[in-house]
């Protein structure tokens, strides 16, 4: 299974978190299709924590984080 | 010369009574431009460095910058510059709300506040009128009450004041405006009661501060406007969540310090995050004076009570940090700051820092008046908030002193996560290479906002930085902390940054004072200002080893969570830091101080 986590206005009409066969995706990319976001309106994407690309490759006992543009101190 | 400078300083002596009106030195405006940066060369030329912070030597500078009440973006913002009873270093606190605009507008650049009255009085400021006057009446009144009572008065007014632990002299303490805008940070409140006062008043007739030049200010904030318009962090994220909005950002990173920093990763973030607090508690934003962003939060407590509402800082220090994630009892501990005059990220970390001394078994239950400092517990950070503001048990009265002393007291000196006796702020720096430097080298000791990394390397912003990396890191930190030294000083909001750069800034300074930075000058005035800082605490005793991070941070891994295992790496930052400051052992060269114009004072 692969976790997936929304934040802040990603929320929208959707839910907090996913739980998606990891077998059904080889990128983050394919996740955001699958969940109808729009590539641009994710900022950040966390894989386990660290900053990747949409294209990075996505397996099993993944976390991914999605959030919108965010700012703040 | 027409400017956006006021020209005039108000001089007053508590001690004597005595009140005069002094011209603002153009010239030392110019090399430091206002605020934060003027505010230190005042205090530097008059050698406050070397007083006691709490004694009638001390002074106190409420200075607003140039574009302060002039129609720039954010354009609300003033500085208390002090000498901080805190840290014994060099204090300069930023507020928002309308305050710092209100003096302005009534002609002020500044007020230095000298001396120590002999009873409780407050200053009135009414345009050109400026009184001292009796405040018995108003003591103990907490910030709302205070605000309402000086109202009753001056109904026009914009009040400043210090609560209740402003007046028992709590290291804690914050200057509060307009009821919840806090200068919070190194004990500036402590100051202002030191010296029996209580408030100023400000009344105006006017309010508008004219520029230099009009029709180029006008160009420059229609610029300005559009790029605050198409950002998405200050058009959407933070007038949506505020700053809360990075409890989840800062949490996935696995950097968000947990229990007193013991670990990095907090399972119920979610419950006390930027979006929870919209969903739950949110009634409206709040916004500064002059604020197109609008960030701050309006919340209710306790299902009644509507008030001003936590940021990121205070949402993490009394929720993770205290292994707390009734978002409710933040809201209402956070308020109690606000009311008492605290500084609400401190307090909350000398809660924490309490919490595990009482883990360790330092601080015992009977020192606990029944109420332990148990991790996770509600009732205990709303009540020992408030036992901190009234300093109303012996260990109340520690902590209302910070966690240094407070640990220090203990015999466990480690468990304070400080830097120069001041509490560090809501990220992690074993996880974020870059955030350390800005924590270990910070003029006014613990602190995110003197070079907030967090932006490229955690949001991505102007550009996508590895976080985990020490390469180039101190470059950065050089180049943000002087670019903040200058926002700090114009009197604008550092959170204006997020869609603005140095080339906006440049602009909107020229129009209003008529000078002619380019951005290589303007980062240069602020590199001035940090050295001049350093200039000040060299003088007031400051060691090469202030200059560094808790034991924690660099000898214990974070063990759990995505950043598992990280430690900072600050001893290979640190030279290199020095190095591109052109710092020996902590301090500028001769030739670093010549290059920028500086004579060291002995
Ligand atoms: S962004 Fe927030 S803190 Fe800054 S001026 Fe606006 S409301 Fe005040």
């Amino acid at each position: 299974m692969i976790e997936v986590r929304l934040f802040a206005t990603l929320r929208e009409n959707r839910e907090k978190i996913y739980f998606l066969p990891a077998e059904n995706f080889h990128c983050a990319l394919d996740i955001y299709n699958h969940l109808n976001i729009p590539a641009d309106e994710v900022s950040t994407l966390l894989i386990n924590g660290f900053h990747k690309k949409p294209h990075d490759e996505v397996k099993d006992n993944d976390i991914l984080a999605l959030f919108p543009p965010v700012g703040g101190g | 010369m027409k400017t956006s400078y006021m020209g005039k300083v108000a001089r007053i002596n508590l001690t004597t009574g005595e009140i005069k009106v002094e011209s603002l030195d153009f010239d030392l405006a110019k090399k430091f431009i206002g605020g934060r940066g003027l505010g230190t060369a005042m205090l530097y030329e008059e050698g406050i460095a070397k007083v006691e912070p709490l004694s009638a030597d001390n002074k106190l500078i409420y200075i607003t910058g140039p574009m302060t009440g002039t129609a720039s973006p954010t354009a609300g913002r003033y500085m208390v510059v002090t000498k901080s009873p805190l840290t014994g270093m060099i204090a300069s606190s930023n507020s928002g709300g309308v305050w710092g605009a209100k003096l302005k507008y009534a002609g002020w650049d500044a007020i230095i506040v000298e001396g120590k009255a002999k009873s409780w009085v407050y200053i009135n400021i009414e345009d050109d009128k400026i009184e001292i006057l009796p405040a018995d009446k108003y003591v103990g009144m907490l910030s709302e009450a205070c605000d309402e009572a000086f109202k009753e008065v001056h109904p026009k007014a914009s009040v400043l004041n210090i609560g209740p632990a402003g007046e028992h002299l709590s290291l804690l303490a914050a200057i509060m405006n307009d009821k919840d805008r806090a200068a919070g940070r190194s004990g500036v409140g402590a100051v202002m009661g030191s010296k029996n006062l209580k408030a100023i008043t400000v009344t105006a007739s006017k309010n508008a501060v004219e520029p230099h030049d009009a029709d180029k200010l006008k160009e420059a904030m229609k610029a300005c406007l559009k790029k605050i318009k198409d950002n998405p962090v200050t058009s959407q994220g933070l007038p949506t969540y505020g700053t809360a909005v990075l409890v989840n950002i800062i949490n996935n990173t696995g950097v968000f310090p947990t229990k007193n920093w013991q670990e990095s990763y907090y399972k119920e973030a979610d419950d006390i995050s930027g979006e929870t607090l919209k969903d739950k508690y949110l009634v409206k934003n709040n916004f500064c004076h002059r604020c197109q962003i609008g960030c701050g939060r309006v919340v209710t407590i306790d299902g009644n009570k509507v008030a001003g509402g936590p940021e990121y800082e205070p949402l993490w220090a009394y929720g993770g940090n205290c292994g707390n994630n009734d978002l409710n009892a933040i809201d209402k501990a956070n308020f109690y700051c606000n009311e008492y005059g605290m500084d609400a990220i401190s307090v909350p970390c000398t809660i924490a820092a309490a919490m595990e001394l009482y883990q360790l078994g330092a601080i015992t239950d009977a020192d606990c008046d029944g109420m332990p400092l148990k991790w996770g517990s509600a009732e205990a950070i709303v009540e020992w908030t408030k036992r901190m503001g009234e300093a109303s048990s012996p260990l109340a009265k520690l902590m209302a002193d910070g966690s240094y002393r407070l640990c220090e007291h203990y015999g466990h000196p480690e468990v304070s996560m400080s830097v120069k006796k001041q509490e560090m702020p809501a990220y992690d720096a074993r996880g974020v290479q870059g955030i350390g430097i800005t924590y270990a080298t910070s003029n006014r000791g613990g602190c995110h906002v003197r070079g907030y990394l967090i932006s490229p390397e955690i949001l991505g912003l102007p550009e996508q930085l590895d976080r985990t990396t020490t390469e180039g890191k101190a470059a950065w930190c050089k180049i943000f902390q002087d670019l903040t030294a200058v926002i700090d000083s114009m009197g604008l909001c550092l959170f204006s940054s997020f869609a603005l750069g140095a080339p906006e800034y440049a602009a909107l300074l020229n129009a209003g004072t008529g000078t002619e930075y380019d951005v290589n000058g303007l980062l240069e005035v602020g590199e001035r200002i940090y050295n001049i800082e350093r200039l000040f605490n060299k003088a007031a005793g400051m060691k090469p080893e202030d200059d560094r991070l808790p034991k924690r941070l660099t000898e214990e891994a974070i063990p759990d969570g995505p950043s598992k295992g990280m430690v900072s790496q600050i001893k290979v930052t640190l030279p290199q830091y020095y190095e591109a400051r052109g710092w020996k052992d902590a301090f500028p060269t001769k030739e670093t101080l010549d290059r920028l114009g500086l004579v060291e004072k002995n």
